[in-house]
This record gives structure tokens, sequence and C-alpha cells, in this order.
């Protein structure tokens, strides 16, 4: 029987990464897949970033996971999204080459020495008392001290072409169904869930002509801080919409559809529907915008982002039709929808491991989420924090004030999920203070304590933080009358106060183009220095009085509730509060106040608790 | 009770909790002392029901029918007492619990009797506040509410219990809701272009629509903020100052106004050393009127400091009387006070009420003019909130709209309306703050 340290079971986003960090830190990891194919591979849309999306990829980044450099080496355009917008929500989004992403993800893992990638299918667990110790496969057991599990839509996974189903987790694809046996033998809480996917054109057949393109940005925002913007390749997108004609189509079949046709009993994402849900849900629009998405540089596949359907095959051939510039388009694969079950993250402590089993970590879309970002995000963390169960040591907890990461990961173990989770900027609530261009400076430092950073990044964060601590001294230090500023060639107030240039930055006519005509020393300053720190500084005020909000959030955050705590014994907790508190198992007070519908009253006593017991 | 590995680890592997006293079960006299002709007696809790049935020897009464009981003493079966008894099963019952009252004679033996056979069930003696809080814990009443019961409690006027009376009921409650819903409409808007920036039909920042909600939501915040003073002073009454040199005769009409010798009245300059205050009820309305030392330069240390309080009392004072010059402040009433030393006698005479505290002569048209800007200072509809601190997250929410209509940048008006929805959610205690919990229980807790 082979030993390792942490066994990652699955080789999609979440496992990618989360194999990735258990190596970084130095744990013998082996990542379980049912093929050496299965590694880096895109099951829906060929991008990778995005509003909020985008955000998390900057931060797996800061700890310098995967998902970032890979994306860029396989980009084939690059947009920042959001770019008129302020700072806070811009985030960067790639369409990438399908092949070369796989290629550069498995090169990425065949790198680290310390993974053995294992193709076989897993299909159980082994456990000691309530420790999970090692899975069964295929080729035998594996043993290892945690092991994480990421098995994404695969779970009793059913596949929907129209009214015809299929037992499948993807396309051709067999569901773990063992798998999910041995996970429902352990009692979890679960659900079931549906996600679907648009047809493929053949790129050949699309006119083109017709059609408006949009190409990526000429200045690129990579994905990963770490890529030197080398000459960006430039594959365009097309642009399309829906007309009368389709939505027709989709009314006269709504029947036919696994969802209206009635097969279908889980949810899917409100965020990012069926086109059957998007016609009957906004009945009164003429039509729907539609992106033709290249698959590759040497590959004619197009994904017409925007029409997800589980129509019958011969109805999404006629539907496709329909759209102007594909009147001759041919179907390469249909669209499809897979339902599958997913384990409620509510079972899960805010390090990803299961409630009560020890040694058992979920991430991923196993966990109720939808997207390649927010697999990425939960993988890194598991698989850091599986590495640090193994190695003995306390996980590490991101809180909802240092990071997407750590919104994500509170609201799915502490609300749970009714529809696939995927990331906004909206749900952060500490917005300004969580940017793509702080990422490094907000996590970095966590990522090195954590041991889940390399050399190199280490290296570069080490200058990278010196430069923006010399740069602000430099602004608290240099200062100006309004006349002074006025010469830099912009309209401010002459009240006649002198400003420092930090403060002169708040100001909304003030960039830093402006202030280095009027401190020509600030012109020396590289711009990804300069863009930090003026952000930093437009945002000032807002950001001063998140800190004293953060603070007071820490406050609550800081009071942990016992593990096992009995909230129907806790005086003045009703015993429907006591239900809801039970159902979301708040790991400290701060969690408790999000719980919905929960009581001032039940709070305040379980304040007094929690006080007491502290 | 060691878990196998592991046990109190953060990774969530920790043993169950020591057990916890479970929600008791707390009664009260909720009646004044005894005797009386009827007393009512509270319980409420998980066990008061089952405490029903000891003090009946079993019979309990349908649910929320008064029915008439025999009451025993529950181990003897001595006799307590031929009552009427009244269940409500929770949740539906004020406290949310389970609750009986029970209307006994009001002799003192019978209620003495009564509370010492709940005591000998192991049922908790309610202490001040218990039964509100426990509704409050149940989700019953939000702080608003629990504030407002407070001051019902404790009104001493008919205004002042009107007052509160329409604050205990869920008006501000519905209205914050209302607020919010039409915030959080116009933040979803706003997030919605943040959020799908690159998708179908969004709308730009802060769309005229979303101009046109927020203006309206400003003119009801203001006017509930207006509320809260109007509210303020009809909880805790109007402060009258009265200023003025030393000796233009303030004591003299305080006392005139109080009809009883409050301060120390005489002829030498410098009398009162300190303010005297004097409450009256004007118009349903507590009223103190306070007598200022009198302004002038002195080198007494004791004078000085008399002086300075006199001046401090009277720059926050609701309302002042200026007495013997005309007053800066143009709302103040001029009073000269000495009409009898004069030839006009008593009346309005270019902007200054003449009258003569020592005969009382005009004294009757001072306490008109009185009546009259009280009233005007507290009138108007049943205010929705009446403290300082709803006040407060009013003013921040206020604040933070209009921050977020000048923004000119979605995220910053995003950031804007977050806060403005906090501090709505504030105002009803929705959103735990410790500041906000603490301080209100604390006051509570002293005798309600
Ligand atoms: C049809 C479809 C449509 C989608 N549509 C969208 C969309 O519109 N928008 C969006 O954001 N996201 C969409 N996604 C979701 C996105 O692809 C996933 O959220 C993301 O890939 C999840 O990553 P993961 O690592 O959790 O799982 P996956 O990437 O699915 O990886 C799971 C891996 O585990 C392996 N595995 C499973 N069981 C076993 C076993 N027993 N033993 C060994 N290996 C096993 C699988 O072979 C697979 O390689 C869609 C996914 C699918 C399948």
């Amino acid at each position: 029987m082979q030993h390792y340290d942490v066994i990652v079971v699955g080789g999609g986003h979440a496992g990618c990464e989360a194999a990735a960090a258990g190596a970084r830190i130095g744990m013998r990891v082996a990542l379980v897949s049912r093929s050496a194919g299965d590694i880096g591979m895109l099951s829906c849309n060929p991008a990778i970033g995005g509003l909020g999306k985008g955000h998390l990829i900057r931060e797996i980044d800061a700890f310098d996971g995967l998902i970032g450099r890979v994306g860029d080496a396989a980009a084939l355009q690059f947009r920042l999204l959001n770019r008129s917008k302020g700072p806070a929500v811009q985030g960067p989004r790639a369409q990438v080459d399908r092949r070369r992403y796989r290629a550069a993800m498995a090169s990425a893992i065949a790198a680290e020495a310390n993974i053995v990638v294992v193709a076989a299918e897993v299909t159980g667990l082994t456990t000691s008392g309530r420790n999970v110790t090692g899975v069964e496969t295929t080729v035998g057991r594996l043993r290892a001290a945690a092991v994480v599990v990421t098995t994404g839509t695969f779970l009793a996974a059913t596949l929907h072409h129209g009214r015809a189903t299929s037992h499948g987790g993807r396309v051709g694809e067999a569901p773990a169904t063992a798998l999910a046996t041995a996970i429902a033998a352990l009692g979890l809480p679960r659900g079931r869930f549906k996600t679907g996917t648009p047809p493929r054109l053949d790129g050949r057949t699309i006119d083109w002509g017709s059609l408006d393109l949009q190409f990526g940005d000429a200045d690129p925002t990579t994905l990963s801080d770490a890529a030197v913007a080398a000459s960006p390749p430039h594959l365009a997108c097309g642009m399309t919409r829906t007309t009368a004609a389709s939505h027709a189509i989709v009314r006269a079949h709504l029947a036919d559809t696994p969802t209206y046709g009635g097969d279908v009993v889980g949810r899917g994402p409100r965020y990012c529907p069926s086109l059957e849900d998007k016609v009957v849900r906004f009945g009164d629009r003429d039509g729907h915008n539609i992106f033709l998405e290249p698959e590759g540089f040497d590959d004619a596949t197009i994904y017409p982002n925007g029409i997800s359907t589980a129509l019958p095959p011969p109805v999404q051939a006629a539907l496709v039709a329909t759209i102007p510039g594909l009147e001759r388009a041919s179907i390469v694969q249909p669209g499809y929808a897979v339902e599958y079950d997913y384990v409620d993250p509510r079972a899960l402590t805010p390090a990803l491991m299961v409630r009560g089993r020890p040694g058992l970590f979920l991430a991923g879309q196993i966990n109720g989420t939808t997207g390649y970002e927010e697999a990425a995000g939960q993988g890194l963390i598991a698989g850091i924090n599986a590495a640090r169960f193994a190695g003995g040591d306390e996980p590490i907890h991101l809180d909802r004030a240092t990071s997407y990461l750590g919104v994500m990961i509170d609201d799915l173990t502490t609300l749970g999920v009714s529809e696939p989770y995927r990331m906004f900027t909206s749900r952060a609530e500490f917005r300004l203070s969580l940017r793509i261009d702080n990422a490094g400076e907000r996590l970095t430092p966590r990522g090195i304590d954590a041991g889940v950073v390399g050399r190199d990044r280490a290296a570069r964060f080490a200058a990278a933080q010196a430069k923006r601590d010399a740069v602000r001294t430099l602004l608290g230090t240099l200062a100006a009358t309004p006349a002074a500023v006025a010469r830099g060639g912009v309209a401010v107030n002459q009240d006649g106060v002198v400003r420092s240039a930090g403060d002169w930055l708040a100001h909304p006519a003030v960039d830093w183009t402006i202030a280095s005509r009027v401190w020509p020393e600030l012109a020396a300053v590289d711009p990804a220095t300069a863009a930090v720190v003026a952000v930093d500084a437009r945002y000032g005020v807002y950001l001063a009085r998140q800190a004293g909000e953060i603070a007071a959030f820490r406050a609550d955050e800081a009071l942990r509730l016992a593990d096992g705590i009995a909230f129907d014994r806790i005086p003045g907790v009703s015993p429907e509060m006591a239900e809801r508190l039970d159902a979301a198992r708040p790991a400290m007070f701060g969690a408790a106040v999000r719980v919905a519908g929960v009581t001032p009253g039940a709070l305040t006593s379980l304040l007094a608790h929690a006080r007491r017991a502290a | 009770m060691r878990a196998p590995i592991g046990d109190g680890s953060p990774y969530g592997v920790a043993s169950p909790a020591a057990p916890e006293r479970p929600t008791p079960t707390i009664y009260a006299l909720a009646t004044g002392a005894p005797p009386a002709a009827i007393a009512i007696v509270r319980v409420s809790g998980p066990r008061a029901i089952a405490a029903l049935r000891a003090l009946t020897a079993g019979d309990l009464p349908a649910a929320r029918r008064m029915t008439r009981v025999r009451l025993v003493e529950p181990t003897t079966h001595d006799p307590l007492d031929d009552a009427l008894a009244v269940v409500f099963p929770a949740p539906a019952s004020v406290t949310g619990d389970d609750l009986v009252e029970l209307h006994l004679h009001g002799g003192v033996a019978v209620v003495d009797g009564v509370l010492a056979a709940l005591g000998g069930l192991g049922l908790t003696a309610a202490g001040p506040g218990a039964f509100t809080r426990r509704a409050f814990d149940n989700g019953k009443v939000d702080l608003g509410q629990v504030e407002a019961f407070g001051d019902l409690v404790a009104a001493e006027t008919g205004t002042q219990r009107r007052a509160a009376l329409s604050r205990t009921g869920s008006r501000l409650a519905e209205r914050v809701a209302a607020w919010r819903a039409a915030l959080i409409g116009v933040r979803s808007d706003v997030e919605a272009t943040l959020d799908f920036a690159d998708e179908d039909h969004v709308a730009p920042d802060l769309t005229p629509s979303d101009r046109v909600i927020l203006s309206a939501l400003l003119v009801e915040l203001a006017s509930a903020r207006a509320d809260a003073d109007r509210a303020g002073r009809l909880r805790d009454g109007i402060v009258v100052a009265i200023t003025g040199p030393v000796n233009a005769g303030k004591s003299t009409l305080l006392n005139a106004l109080a009809r009883r010798d409050a301060a120390m009245v005489s002829p030498l300059p410098g009398t009162t050393r300190d303010t005297i205050e004097v409450r009256v009820v004007l118009a349903g309305v507590p009223v103190t009127l306070i007598d200022t030392a009198g302004l002038r330069e002195s080198d007494d240390a004791l004078e000085v400091e008399g002086i300075r309080r006199g001046r401090a009392r009277a720059a926050s004072a609701d309302l002042v009387i200026a007495m013997g010059s005309e007053p800066a402040v143009p709302s103040a009433i001029w009073v000269e006070g000495k009409s009898d030393l004069g030839p006009c006698g008593a009346g309005w005479r270019d902007g200054a009420l003449h009258l003569s505290a020592m005969t009382g002569d005009g004294v009757e048209m001072l306490e008109r003019e009185l009546i009259a800007r009280v009233g005007s200072l507290t009138s108007g509809e049943a205010p929705l909130v009446a403290h300082r601190w709803q006040a407060a997250a009013i003013v921040d929410a206020v604040v933070a709209i209009e921050s977020a209509i000048g923004a000119g940048d979605a995220v910053v008006a995003a950031e804007e309306l977050r806060v403005a929805t906090h501090s709505l959610a504030r105002l009803v205690g929705r959103v735990s703050s410790d500041d906000i919990l603490d301080g209100i229980f604390a006051r509570f807790c002293i005798g309600k």
C-alpha cells in the first residue's frame, strides 16, 4: 500500500490547485484522477477570470497558485473588465486556448516533484474511527493523513440531452457512483444542482463577415501579476444575439427540455441561466447577447457563450440557424445539462474540513459552487489546510476582511447554498480594500508564513513591498499648496491649505500624471507601484472608515464558538433560533451574526455566552 | 469523553460544550402591590403550563380562554384561591414563550401564597425587564419597541404615554422595512452595473429614477430625525432657562411659575449661587424651569462656578426666558419682571412681556405663552423614533445617502449605500452591534 501525506481526488481546477499547494508546502501528494488527461480540463467555457472571479485568481496567485500563470500561458486574448469603473471592481479575464491550457496545467503539475499523478477511479474512503485515512481506488488502496475530495459534477451525476438521460459527470465520462455511495455513507447532508453547457460550433461554418468582433486589450492586464507582458496574443470573439425566432423555438420545445419537462430537480445557477430559463424569465426581451469564443489557436471549435441549453439536439440545430451569422453553422457537440449531488458546505469548517471527520477536506463544485475560479480558490485553501493537518499545524483561516477567498468560504460554510454559488464583487462588504492591485500585499505574507509561496515569488514580493513602502513615505513628506497643484493643470479649490501628496491624490481631479507634474520625483515611480499607492490614496477616507468596521468585525470574529456548542441550552436562545444556528454551525460569533433570521435577542444571549466562555 | 484525535482543535473536532442551563421559567406579580381588588401573576417559559397544572392539581383551561380555576398548593393541596387563569401557548404570546396569567383575589396572603408556590416549583422570580427581554429574545419585538415599552412604563403624563404607545407597535419596523427595501432596490441597480458590466441591459451608475428614490428617502429620514428631537423633549421634558442680570427678578418669577418656594428669594444680589430647578407640567409635557445664577462678574469662586454652570445650562435649554434686557437669541421670550414699579401695568409692549412676578400680575400671560411654545416644540404626528442612538443611525444614513448621490463613482456610491443600509438596520436593532445592545439593556434593566 502506498503512503502519502495528502491524497487529492479529482484532477480538475480544485484538485490541481490543492495538490500543487500541498506539494509547495513540502508534502508528498498523490493526485488521483480517472485519467491523466483530466488534468487542466475546462469543462465549460474557454475563459478564465472576470468580475469577482478575476479577484479570486489574483488571490490564488498571491499564494503562488497555478490558475493565473497557466491561464496566462494559454491566453488568446486579455480583457480587463470594468475598465471604466473604479479600480476596486476591475477584474482581469482571459480567453484561453483549451489545449494549451491543459498542456500548461499538466506541465505545472509535472514540475512539482512532490506530486505523483495516479490514474484511477476512487471508489471509497478508508477510515479509522472517525478519521479519514485514505482512499480505495481501482488500482488499490492509498493511505494518507489527509484526503481532499474535488470531484466536481461527478457525484451521482446524470446528463440530459433533451428528455434523454444518461449517467455521466461530463459528456463521455462516467459518474462517480461508488464514491457517491461512500460519501453518502458518511452521512453528509447533500443536495442536487444542475448546470449546463452550450452546443459547440464549427467556426468554419460561421459567417464572420456579418458579425461584430471584440478584440482584447492592447495593453493587457494578465491574470497573474507575475506574467511578463509579452506581445499579447490576439484572437477576436464574435458577437451576435438571439432573435424572436430563436425564442419561439425554445418556447415551442420547452416541454422537451429536462428542466421544464420535469426530469431535473436540481436548481441551476441564476446568474448563468440556460437559454430556456432566459426565455421563460425574461420573456419581454427581444434578444440575448451571444459571444462566440474561439476554443484555440489551431482549433476551429467555437463556444457560443450565452446559449447554454439542453434542448434535444435536432432542436438545437434549428435554434442555432435562427441566430444572425450562424444560419449555416454546424454543431460539433450538442449542449447538455448535468445534474449532480453536492455536499451542503455548512458541514465544513472554515478550514474546508468536514466537521467531525478529521482528515477529510472537500473543495470545488462538490461544495455547491460553480466556476473554475471558485473551485481553484477552494482547492488552494483545502490543499494548504490538508497539508497543515498532515504536518500537525493549525489551519489557516482567511476572514471576510482579508479576501474574496475568505468571503467565499465564510458564505459557503455559514450560509450554505441555495443555488450554485458564484463570486461577485458585491458579496464582499470590504470591497474597496479587496482589489486585484493589492492582492499580494494582502495575502502573500500569509502565504509565506504558511510555506506555500516559492522562493521566487517571495523575493519578488519583498522587493515590490519595499518600493510601495518607500513611495508611501514619500507621499507623506511631499506637500503642496492649492496654487502649486493648479499649476500642474487642474482646477482645485484655492483654500490656501498645504496638503500632503497623499491627501492631494484623494482629490478626484488629481491623478498620478498630475501629481508627477507637481512633484517631478513621482514620475520615476514604476506604474505597478504607482497604481496601488494611488488607489489607496484615492479611497483613503473610505479605507479608513472600513478599517474601523474591520476592527469591529474582527472583534466579533475573535469570539470563537466551541464546535460542539449546544445552542438550545443557551438561556435566551429559543428553540427556533437554536435550530437555525445549528444548521449553520457558525465557528465564531461574527459568523452567527450573518446567519439569516437569527434575532438580535438570540445574538445578545449568544454574545454573552461567548464572552463568558472566552 | 475525548474525540479520537484533534480534540479541541480549530479544525473543528472539539468535545461537546459543557451542559448549559436551559431557559428558565420566570414568574412575577404583574400588578401593583397588594392588597387590591385583583392581582395578576404572570408565568412565562417552558414550564409555565406544567406549573399551572401543578397549581390546579391537573386541570388545564383551553388555550386563550379565561377560565375559572381552583388553585391549590402543589404538595399539600391546601386551597390558595378561587381564580381565573388564561393560557397562551408559545409562540402566540407576548413573550413568545408559553405564558400563563393568573387573575387572583388581590389579598396579601393570596398573592404571597401563589408566588411562594411558584417558587416552590423551582421557577425563577423575574427581575426587572425580564418579560420584555424574553419577548425580545424570541424576536417578538425589536429594540425600538423595547425602548418604547420602557418609555411607556415610565410615562408620567398623558402626552408622554401617547407618544410611547405609538412606538410600541411595529410602525417603525414597517417604515424601516420600506426604507430598506427602497435602498436595496437602488443598491441592486448599482451593483448590477458593477458585477454585470459586460452583460445585457445594465443601467448606468445611479439612474435618474434611483436618484428620485434616494431624494424621497432623504425627505422621510429628515422628518424622522426631527421626530427624535421632539420625542426626546416629550420623554425627558423641556428645559426652560430663566436668564438675566443679577436681581432682574428671576427667582421671583420662577416661584411665581412654580407657585411654590423653590428658590430662596431675597433682594440681595447674588443669593442664587447655583442653578435652581423646578419641574412643572405644561400642556401635558414635563417642563423643567431653571433659574440660572445671575449673570455678572464676580471674584467669589463659588459664584463664578455657579455662573459658568448657569450659562452652560441656559445654552442647552430648549427655551429661554430672558429677563431685564432684550435677549440675544431671537427665539427667547423677553420678560420685564417689575411692572409693579412702573406706570403701565402688565402686558406685551415692544416685544417684551411686562409682568410683576411679585404681585403675579401678567404671570398668567407668560404661562399661556409657554404653553404655546411647548406645544409647538412637541406637537405633531406621534414620533417614530425617540432615542439618541436611533437619531444617530438616521443621521448616518442621511450622510451616506447624500454622499452616494454626490459620489460620481459607482463603487463609492455602492459603498455609501451599503453604509446607509447598515445604519437603517441599526435603527430597529436588526444588526447586532454590541454598543446598541449593551447600551439598551443596561438602561432597560434598571426598572423595567
Ligand atoms: C456541463 C458543465 C457546464 C458547466 N457550466 C458552467 C458555467 O456555465 N459557468 C461556470 O462558471 N461553470 C460551469 N461549469 C462548472 C465548472 O466547469 C466547474 O465549476 C469547475 O470545473 C469545477 O471544478 P472542480 O475542480 O470542482 O471539478 P471538475 O473540474 O469537474 O473536476 C473534477 C475531476 O474529478 C475527477 N473525478 C470525479 N470523480 C472521480 C473519482 N471517483 N475518482 C477519480 N477522479 C474523479 C473528474 O474526472 C474530474 O477530472 C460547468 C461544468 C460542466 C460539467
